[in-house]
């Protein structure tokens, strides 16, 4: 099938950016996007064109390194699927299709479709752990945890960090990504114990990189391409709240 | 030369801390004055670089992409092996040692491969510490599943994504570290040059794939994390900017490349759909618990897979291999597809796939218990191929996977360049000729957790800290000549894409240096190699500049080092004339077409040492020798 695409090219942080009009010929329905993107790009340095910059790497969905948004919705038209596992017959002969970046204030970009997310791994840096020393722990049996409660933090857990749920939030805000590794584990006893503190400090990390706040939209849990759900925040929030009923309370943080 | 790998000597199970006795320790007080620099941020380098850090170092930990928590160890789906013997159904460190040598094909060093099983155990508790969510029963207890090459069940799982939940786990450590400030974090860095100065490893040279800045790091030691060569073969399921980059060049740089023929090729992937196809999906090995493999009988049967009765099935590893059934090891059940699609019985579009069918264990388990096990799995097919796996079978067909071969190590992971350490997939140590399934997670994190911190510091405390700083000569040498290699690249200005290049090398590679290898197909693969790279440097297309982001750049100095790098793969798999694990000489098998080992000429680790572009490398050998396990022919019948 032959497309017709309108991609976002940007230079570089400090440039304008605009939307670039090619054609992709000759698609294989067969193809995922990314190869279909290869094509194109396999095009434009025949013609002596720089191709299109796009981060991508496992290309199995699950890496997270994959960040497009096409025709307005991060990863594109399927439910849980990120766009190098989105797949051309999907779409149809003469379409249009629209690829832009993620766009979020935290996400500055740093080249046509690749931005800088690194702000989302400083929330992890500022708590998203249980903090333990390699060595010196306890056999894995010798504490138990109930089936229902590890299905629940991996449910969490799943999330690839990907960051398509700040990109679809109309307040950019990162509260999917920071429930989900609260979530994961105060869910555990190995991580119950700082779940207090880890609550604050990343919520404080989240605020300080620019992400914004939750206002019940719930467009994250529509494009999470793992099914991360929105009652994860519902849990952060909860968590949050109890830190001013009994110890330390968030304003302290560090 | 004959290649010392140092292992100590007396009983097996005590070596390990003889050696940790024998280490020199590093004053705690010192230990910040030393600057280490880890390469690779998967589950070697983010354990490594987490536990040094932990210990007070000075570290820089560096990675291609964005964040560390991208290394491709994130891939791994089916899971962890440890001998805990929970399930009580006859393990031991003994036999994880034991299954891991006999599947290895007797090709690794027996004292690596027992530590790495005592310390499978540690590995399990130090990740249920920080939080990952393994599988557990009713009652809350560690749930264990069965897995290729063994006959008890200890491999530790976390759904479909135990290698996502292993390296999140490790990226939590290594984030603290970031952090508390003992490790300095460089993510979009690409490790181009190993620096040497007078015979010691003491840096790297590294492009900044963001701005383009090339510069050096100097350190007291460095450690390559940066996992195994798979690419060398264009598809592979290995992730699109997996590279030999950084053990390639610390082998121009005088570190020995080991094994690079012993390369596995796993059974169970998604199979090539066509031309445009960039990469093949896995489908985690763990399905082979419950799927079983056919093909028809007939030749080219055309008929829809239900409708084939029972009978006219061939579920040709449950019939070669009656004991180990579906679970036989990865290079064995790979070769036996192999086999059935040559003798035209494969089936799909080309005829290049088998069925992997779940319809027994479905009827037997119920399809939520089946959805348990591997529903992400069955959904990520269902994505690629539009296809149902609970009402028909999977088609799969083998893909290069996993490169048992990588730089040479002694016992202490350190390579013949003293102060440069290799870890992970990126070594050689511990998996012979062929990996067995979730030994990969074990072996990265036992080198990263548990031994590089008692291995380096015995190095460390010998060299003193502070040695070299970046502004010696050498280091401005490595930056004049990376500098120009990238100006070279970007001069060319042919009319071949990079992609290009690397294709036709890997259809080189898959067709005379893959599953099977004959010394026709192999001789020419060596003068293809050469011939394909003489045109790359003359006729590739390397378009925008070095001054910044630049990811055509990036890949061609991946696959410039490819084109010759692939030349050594194909010399190593050429001298060695024997049949074992992942490495198949079609002249040596046996009369069923099984391999066949030549213990007495090749029980040995094959050694290259660089010795020019084009010129042929120089072999050494490191002589195996087995005490514990006497050589007998691998048998899974």
């Amino acid at each position: 099938m032959d497309l017709t695409l309108f991609i976002w090219r940007q230079k570089g942080q400090q440039d304008k950016g605009r939307l670039d009009q090619y054609t992709a010929r000759h698609i294989s329905p067969d193809m995922s996007f990314l190869e279909m993107l290869d094509t194109v790009n396999e095009g434009l340095i025949a013609e002596g064109r720089e191709p299109v910059a796009f981060d991508h790497d496992c290309r199995e969905g699950i890496c997270g390194m994959c960040s497009q948004v096409i025709n307005g919705i991060p990863h594109g038209p399927q439910e849980k699927t990120t766009v190098c596992q989105l797949h051309m017959r999907h779409f149809r002969d003469g379409d249009t299709i629209y690829i832009e970046p993620w766009r979020a204030k935290a996400f500055p970009v740093i080249r046509d479709l690749i931005v800088d997310r690194s702000s989302l791994d400083r929330i992890i840096q500022s708590g998203g752990y249980a903090s333990v020393h390699t060595g010196g722990v306890p056999d894995a049996n010798a504490v138990l945890v109930p089936k229902q409660d590890v299905d629940i933090a991996m449910d969490a857990a799943e999330c690839i960090g990907c960051g398509a749920c700040v990109a679809a939030c109309p307040n950019g805000a990162a509260m999917l990504f920071t429930a989900a590794k609260v979530t994961h584990l105060a869910m555990l006893p190995q991580g119950r114990v700082e779940a207090a503190r880890r609550v604050c400090v990343m919520t404080e990390a989240m605020l300080r990189e620019g992400f914004g706040n939750c206002s019940n939209h719930y467009e994250c849990q529509a494009i999470c391409p793992k099914g991360i759900k929105v009652s994860f925040i519902a849990k952060l929030n909860r968590e949050y709240l109890k830190t001013f009923m009994g110890s330390p309370g968030c304003s302290t943080g560090e | 030369m004959i290649l010392d790998g140092k292992s100590p000597a007396g009983p097996l199970a005590e070596r390990w801390d003889r050696r940790r006795q024998e280490l020199k320790l590093v004053n705690p007080a010192n230990k910040r004055r030393y600057k280490i620099l880890v390469v690779g941020t998967g589950l070697a380098g983010a354990s490594a670089a987490a536990t040094l850090g932990e210990l007070g170092y000075t570290v820089e930990a560096f990675c291609f992409q964005d964040s560390p928590r991208r290394g491709h160890s994130i891939a791994a789906q089916g899971g962890i092996n440890a001998a805990k013997n929970y399930p009580n159904d006859g393990d031991s460190i003994y036999r994880l040692f034991y299954d891991t040598v006999k599947g290895g094909d007797f090709r690794a060093r027996e004292s690596n491969v027992y530590r790495l099983a005592m310390l499978s155990n540690n590995i399990i508790d130090q990740c249920v510490a920080q939080g990952v969510p393994f599988a557990r029963d009713y009652a809350g207890y560690l749930d264990n599943r069965s897995f290729g090459g063994a006959q008890v069940s200890r491999t530790f799982y976390a759904r479909g994504q135990t290698g996502q939940q292993l390296l999140l786990g490790a990226y939590g450590a290594l984030s603290r570290q970031i952090h508390a400030g003992t490790v300095r974090l460089y993510p979009r860095t690409e490790m181009l040059d190993l620096v040497v100065i007078k015979g010691q490893a003491k840096g790297i040279t590294i492009r900044d794939l963001t701005t383009g800045a090339i510069r050096s790091h100097a350190g007291d030691a460095v450690c390559l994390c940066t996992g195994g060569y798979g690419n060398v073969f264009y598809l592979s399921t290995n992730a699109m900017g997996s590279n030999v980059t950084a053990t390639y060049r610390a082998y121009k740089k005088g570190a020995l490349f080991a094994n690079p023929c012993f390369t596995q090729i796993h059974p169970t992937c998604i199979p090539v759909t066509g031309d445009h196809q960039s990469k093949l999906t896995l489908m985690s090995e763990s399905l082979r618990n419950d799927g079983r493999v056919w093909v028809p009988k007939k030749k080219a049967d055309e008929r829809k897979p239900h409708e084939i009765p029972e009978d006219e099935r061939d579920y040709f590893l449950e019939r070669k291999y009656p004991s180990f059934g579906n679970l036989a090891p990865r290079d064995i059940a790979s070769r036996a597809a192999k086999e059935v699609c040559d003798e035209g019985r494969g089936v799909g579009p080309g005829g290049r796939g088998v069925y992997l069918d779940f319809a027994d264990a479905i009827q037997r388990l119920g399809k939520d218990k089946i959805s348990e096990r591997y529903g992400n799995l069955f959904e990520m097919y269902e994505k690629i191929t539009a296809e149902n796996a609970y009402e028909r079978p999977m088609r799969i067909y083998p893909a290069p996977h996993y490169t048992m071969g990588g730089l040479w190590v002694d016992y202490n992971l350190q390579s013949n360049i003293p102060g440069l350490y290799v870890l992970g997939e990126a070594n050689f140590s511990d998996h012979g000729a062929n990996r067995l399934g979730a030994s990969a997670l074990m072996q990265g994190l036992a080198d990263g957790y548990f031994i590089i911190s008692y291995t380096i510091a015995d190095y460390l405390a010998r060299t003193g800290p502070g040695g070299a700083s970046a502004d010696h000569a050498e280091f401005l040498r490595s930056i004049g000549e990376v500098d120009a290699a990238s100006k070279k690249l970007l001069s060319i200005n042919g009319r071949r894409t990079v992609n290009d290049f690397h294709r036709e090398l890997g259809r080189i590679m898959w067709e005379h240096v893959g599953m099977a290898r004959g010394r026709e197909g192999l001789e020419l693969a060596l003068k293809r190699i050469p011939e394909l790279r003489g045109e790359f440097w003359s006729n590739v297309k390397v378009p925008g500049s070095g001054a910044d982001l630049n990811q055509e750049l990036e890949k061609a100095g991946r696959v410039a080092d490819f084109l010759e790098f692939g030349e050594v793969m194909a010399l190593d798999a050429l001298l060695r004339e024997e049949s074992c694990g992942g490495h198949f000489r079609v002249e040596h098998q046996m009369p069923d077409g099984e391999a066949k080992r030549d213990d007495d000429n090749f029980c040995y680790v094959a050694a290259w040492e660089f010795r020019g572009i084009g010129k042929k490398p120089e072999l050494h050998k490191e002589p195996l020798t087995f005490e514990h396990i006497p050589l007998a022919t691998r048998s899974y019948k």
